[in-house]
């Protein structure tokens, strides 16, 4: 396996990530969703976030996507998702957001055209709850985009791991 | 078109239901849908009869969509299933895979009702 400098380098350089990554948040909100994701209006706080679900890549890129957004958020998105308006338990919420990063996450491993076939990903895990401490590994940067969802800010990030 | 019985495979109950409506929204007439959470549970759920169409994802726990289609052409009676892909990976190595393995058709994640349409429906009227 090549190193994560490397493979960086054969995708250019760490700043093609940010717009790969925005373009394919954007593609799954417009296509799952019906929606547009605009810019974000505020800085977000941690606290926020209640929801946050994790997808890892592995094999020439080696990290991990992360999408995170309020508890309103995440229950907009599944009832867009399931195309109702009613009250859905925990566990179907915790499956839309899963999912819906799951997909933003293999839109933008598709869109890596020189390391996709060689790169993998895990099921997302969710967690619930913005208390918490969160550890990564990643020594080769993490970058970020913010976009306004219906009047909250959601967060769509990639840690990479050498 | 006659109606249809599906079987529906994918981890994400949620993506399921999205499947299903978008089945529907592509106009096909289904009688009845199977679901299962993986490729094992699918093998299980053909034990209740058969089907005429299986959409499938491939990432999953337990038993991939890949080894479900390998699986699949040793069960009496739906080896001649059609089976839909329809999964995040989109890479031209998993598509070729999937189709060696027996998949009729591939569907990439995000996708739209008229996609579904576009790949089921030749799939359903093909003999």
């Amino acid at each position: 396996m090549r190193p994560a400098n490397q493979v960086l380098a054969n995708n250019r350089n760490q700043e093609e990530f940010p717009p790969l990554l925005e373009q394919s948040a954007r593609e799954v909100f417009q296509i799952m969703l019906g929606c547009e994701l605009d810019p974000p209006t505020e800085v977000p706080s941690p606290e926020s976030f209640e929801f946050t679900a994790m997808v890892g890549l592995a094999g020439e890129l080696c990290g991990v996507i992360t999408f995170r957004c309020s508890a309103q958020s995440a229950m907009l998105i599944t009832s867009k998702m399931l195309g109702g308006d009613s009250k859905y338990p925990d566990e179907q919420v915790w499956d839309a957001v899963g999912e819906l990063c799951n997909v933003i996450a293999g839109t933008f491993k598709n869109k890596l055209t020189r390391i996709s076939e060689r790169c993998m990903l895990s099921v997302p895990t969710v967690i619930t709850g913005a208390n918490y401490s969160y550890h990564s590994l990643a020594d080769s940067g993490c970058v970020e985009v913010l976009f306004t969802f219906s009047e909250s800010v959601v967060s769509v990030s990639l840690e990479v791991h050498s | 078109m006659k109606k249809v019985r599906a079987l529906i495979v994918d981890d994400s109950s949620v993506m399921r239901k999205i499947v299903e409506r978008s089945l529907r929204q592509a106009g096909i007439d289904l009688s009845e849908v199977l679901e299962a959470a993986n490729g094992a549970e699918a093998l299980g759920a053909l034990n209740q009869g058969a089907v005429d169409l299986i959409l499938c994802d491939i990432n999953m726990p337990v038993m991939d969509g890949i080894e479900f289609l390998k699986q699949l052409k040793a069960v009496d009676g739906a080896k001649s299933v059609p089976v839909v892909m329809i999964t995040t990976e989109g890479n031209e190595a998993h598509v070729v895979q999937a189709l060696s393995a027996g998949a009729r058709g591939y569907i990439r994640k995000p996708f739209t009702p008229d996609q579904v349409k576009e790949h089921v429906i030749p799939v359903l009227e093909k003999p």
